[in-house]
């Protein structure tokens, strides 16, 4: 769905201790596995449908709700070359009309049954949520059938989107959060898929025609590349039947193109984009260890110490609560399929952004250098067993931990073995671990704003060679 | 998946859901939840059991937000509600935190105009633990110099990042200016930047001693506990504090008198992106309607004419029309002191703000003049019955949604008796309260213009700090 622009559609009257950006930090990787130990009681079923997809299911009969989450591989790396942001378009479109349905009796069907349908794409990924109150399931599931299967995409309601889109794209341009969100992964990625805006820009979006909408969803919208998992009050029998009707009909095989493996272009740079505002926003990042690789739960784990845990890490110690040079900063490994990275982000006014920025490269090299101490990795284990149960307190988080879980690969027993996994990290483990993940030498910058006395500092190997392109 | 934790921006979407409405339907699929009880000193308890994860959400409310500042120090309870994590007697300055951290535990606090809350999400074997602390910081708060003058930069930054970088939150600050005459819902919760750089350590500590105490709070406790199991923790902990005699339990704020002018405003700054306008309106909530009804039926009102892709509005300008790229409108209910009706419109590439205002006025006088159908009133109807019954998936969301009516002086019975009152509305008494407080008079409206002249530098805004850096 289509967020509508920040500050227009709410008024936002309450504040915080720590906004949003920290608070999905702290539960750090917001779209993986996840961890902890939930209710002892859950119980994972895998089942067949009888058509043959594959799903996970915990029933769980006390309401009367049901969450279905799904993915397809292929999110918006897949974008055509020249059209950024065709995956983000179709997130917008599928309740835009299907089947015999206009747009409008499409939404008017889906609030008479109280259905809720939401897409959202990431570079490797399409996702799509589902949720129906047990009552109206049958009903509910023909009508997400219809869209997963025969989306209309209408020129009138193609247009309709496209300039929300655009009015998006438009406020994005002027949020130095996101603009410098953007401009670090062109940085870090040029010349691959990963570097183009996962949006798309003004002048990609103006282009996608109704034709690329539909060649995306033929190639996409498959059974081999789909992962399914339920929650909530239905059984095995009925989860089978609800997911053949929803996705049985669609082609047997995606057609997916290629995306080459790939790490931020290693070697630093910092570069400065000028917006006048009050306040400079920063995101900095470099490599880090791949989802399967031996080492990334301990990289995890440090990540955690340093900038991953809230009020807890070093970053936060330093530079807030310590100097009160900013709101918020924190960092997280994002393991991508392609890539894995840490990336972090601090908002300071612009005078401060310098030494701010001058400090978390400092804590960076001592990580790097001393590893944490015992108490620090004792009190990060301590925290992310501890609150892993946190993570499967609704129908619809527990579909969504479990859904990660499947994409990456990893079987139902994750959930009960993953806090062994974590207690069994020493502080020799996390060391070399902090050796091998914090480089400040390889750190990637990007600030905009107005930042006193900082200027781009590029090393000529590492400019951009190209406009951002599919590698 | 995504998005799990955008709750404390969110928290007024997710409120004014919750106080939306409920039918008997609703009432049936939920029944009754919460238990309510009262220990010695005052303390209201509230307990809604929800025995599906091993976790509990610990929330404590004072009956206190920015709204009860005294004039000057705009901006003091927020800055409490930071310093609350300092230090007392027995936890050492920056620990609070890092304890529930290193209990698997979330925590966080926010602040509104009516209400402070603080509260965590933690393993249920640890709420006693948590209450301990929470009790020890409601009367043995200590705080050093040194700490509050770097905690100002912080909630410094915090304003930054919130307002003065986003022109649609400026534009939001100066509309409820002019809004409210008298009520200080004209001041932001934030504070404003000129008073809140002077906010000291001794304003922290009167304006705690003089609100924070057991017979000013509301404790809320959601998941797996029974009520009984609540009372033996709670009278161990919060139970043991006195009460302070010195709190009066009637909140006096100065009234806002008959609205005679509608007012209008414009905010031109270089990072406005696109043009837009708003509008609110004054309005009763659940409070000042006191039981009339009106505030069910403006809820209605408002989810036909301004919510989401099916309302009148969104069809109107948005589909037929194509004035605006996106519009909608709100009613928010929550307020101790009134409530207010909130439209907005983005306006389409090239068409101007007075021609796009018409057009949401044309939308609205038919309303007024012509009422709503029977079954636009029946699908708003099932639709908040339907969020109501998503709602009990997830015990953080109905913590705060009880938590927040008992702030504002509604009970345990208020909240549950919302499915009848809801389905006692009439297209009558939606057209009544649309005649009624559609009123222009009680209105301001805001465009918000990008201009390019450079009229509202943003690097002028704010004054910068003279405190400069700490150390």
């Amino acid at each position: 769905m289509l967020s509508l622009p920040r500050g227009i559609a709410t008024v936002v009257r309450t504040v915080a201790r720590l906004n949003v950006a920290v608070a999905l930090a702290m539960l750090a990787f917001v779209l993986i596995p996840s961890f902890s130990q939930p209710a002892a009681a859950m119980n994972i079923q895998q089942i067949q449908s009888p058509g043959g997809i594959k799903a996970w299911l915990v029933e769980e009969h006390s309401v009367p709700l049901i969450s279905l989450k799904y993915a397809f591989d292929g999110g918006n790396s897949q974008d055509p070359e020249g059209k950024a942001g065709v995956a983000n378009f179709i997130t917008a479109m599928m309740d835009e009309g299907a089947g015999d349905l206009k747009s409008e009796q499409y939404q008017e069907r889906m609030e008479d049954l109280a259905m809720r349908m939401s897409y959202d794409d990431t570079k490797d990924s399409l996702y799509g949520s589902f949720e129906t109150l047990s009552a109206n399931r049958d009903k509910a599931a023909e009508l997400l059938k219809l869209s997963v299967q025969h989306p209309r995409f209408d020129q009138d309601a193609v247009e309709r989107i496209r300039q929300q889109l655009i009015a998006n794209l438009i406020y994005a341009d002027k949020d130095p959060g996101k603009v410098a969100m953007r401009e670090w992964y062109a940085q870090a990625f040029a010349g691959h898929p990963y570097a183009r805006p996962s949006s798309g820009t003004v002048d990609t979006v103006s282009k996608i025609t109704r034709d690329d909408l539909l060649a995306y969803h033929k190639r996409i919208f498959a059974r081999d590349n789909l992962k399914v998992v339920a929650v909530g009050d239905i059984t095995p029998a009925e989860l089978g039947k609800l997911i053949d009707d929803v996705f049985g009909g669609l082609p047997a095989k995606a057609d997916l193109l290629p995306v080459a493996k790939t790490e931020p272009i290693p070697g630093g740079s910092q570069r400065v984009i000028d917006m006048g505002v009050p306040q400079s926003v920063a995101v900095f990042g470099l490599g880090a260890m791949p989802r399967m690789d031996p080492d990334f739960m301990t990289a995890f784990v440090v990540n955690h110490i340093l900038g991953g845990g809230g009020f807890s890490a070093k970053l936060m110690e330093e530079v807030r609560e310590k100097r009160g040079l900013a709101y918020s900063v924190y960092t997280y490994i994002q393991p991508d399929r392609y890539t894995s990275i840490l990336v972090g982000s601090v908002a300071t006014k612009n005078a401060s952004m310098a030494e701010s920025l001058d400090i978390i490269r400092k804590e960076m090299k001592k990580m790097a250098e001393n590893g944490p101490t015992q108490a620090d990795l004792d009190a990060a284990k301590s925290y992310l067993t501890g609150s892993y149960a946190l993570r499967f307190d609704t129908n619809s988080k527990i579909a969504s931990q479990l859904l990660g879980l499947m994409q990456e690969g990893f079987g139902p027993d994750y959930v009960e073995t993953r806090n062994k996994k974590i207690e069994a990290i020493t502080l020799a483990d996390a060391k070399r671990v902090a050796a091998r993940l914090l480089k400040p030498e390889n750190l990637i910058v990007t600030v905009v704003g107005k930042p006193a006395g900082m200027k781009s500092v590029i090393p000529a190997a590492l400019r951009p060679v190209a406009a951002p392109s599919r590698g | 998946m995504r998005l799990v934790t955008f709750t404390r921006l969110n928290l007024l979407t997710i409120l004014a859901l919750s106080m939306l409405a409920l039918t008997p339907q609703a009432h049936a699929a939920s029944a009754t939840r919460a238990t309510e009880f009262k220990l010695d000193n005052g303390m209201d308890v509230v307990v809604i059991p929800d025995h599906r994860s091993p976790v509990v959400t610990h929330m404590v409310w004072y009956r206190v937000g920015s709204a009860d500042e005294v004039r000057g120090k705009s901006g003091i309870a927020h800055f409490l509600e930071h310093l609350m994590f300092k230090s007392t007697d027995k936890i050492p300055v920056g620990e609070f935190s890092k304890i529930v951290s290193r209990l698997g535990g979330q925590d966080n606090a926010f602040t509104g105009h009516d209400t402070t809350a603080y509260f965590q999400r933690v393993s249920k074997d640890r709420l006693g633990k948590m209450m301990e602390m929470e009790a020890d910081r409601m009367v043995h708060l200590r705080l050093d110099e040194k700490e509050v003058l770097t905690e100002r930069n912080v909630i410094l930054e915090e304003r930054r990042s919130r307002i003065d970088n986003n022109p649609s939150a400026l534009l939001d600050e100066q509309m409820n200016a002019a809004l409210y005459l008298n009520d200080p819902y004209g001041t932001p919760v934030i504070g404003w930047y000129n008073e809140m750089e002077k906010l000291s350590r001794q304003d922290a500590l009167t304006f705690y001693k003089h609100y924070y105490a057991p017979n000013n709070a509301i404790l809320v406790v959601s998941g797996d506990v029974t009520p009984d199991e609540v009372r033996k923790l709670a009278e161990d902990t919060y139970g043991k504090i006195p009460a302070n005699p010195d709190v009066n339990p009637v909140r006096h704020r100065p009234s806002e008198p008959p609205p005679i002018a509608a007012r209008r405003l414009e905010l031109k700054d270089p990072r406005a992106g696109n043009y837009s306008m708003q509008r609110y309106y004054l309005a009763p909530s659940y409070v000042t309607a006191n039981r009339s009804g009106e505030a069910e039926a403006l809820d209605l009102l408002m989810k036909i004419a301004g919510s989401g892709t099916t309302s009148r509005i969104y069809k109107k300008l948005v589909v037929e029309s194509k004035l605006a790229s996106s519009a909608g409108g709100d009613y928010s209910g929550y307020g101790l002191d009134g409530g207010t009706i909130s439209l907005y419109a983005v306006a389409s590439d090239g068409v101007s703000l007075p021609k796009v205002e018409a057009g949401v006025d044309a939308v609205l006088d038919d309303i007024v003049k012509n009422g709503v159908t029977e079954a636009e009133l029946a699908r708003a109807k099932r639709s908040y019955l339907a969020d109501y019954v998503y709602e009990s998936d997830n015990q953080a969301t109905l913590a705060r949604r009880y938590g927040w009516n008992m702030a504002v002086g509604r009970t345990v019975a208020d909240i549950e008796g919302w499915p009848d009152a809801i389905s006692k509305v009439t297209t009558d008494d939606v057209k009544k309260v649309a005649a009624k407080y559609l009123n222009p008079r009680a209105s301001v409206t805001g465009y918000l213009v990008p201009d390019e002249s450079g009229v509202a530098k943003a690097e002028d805004l704010p004054p910068p700090s003279p405190n400069g850096v700490l150390r």
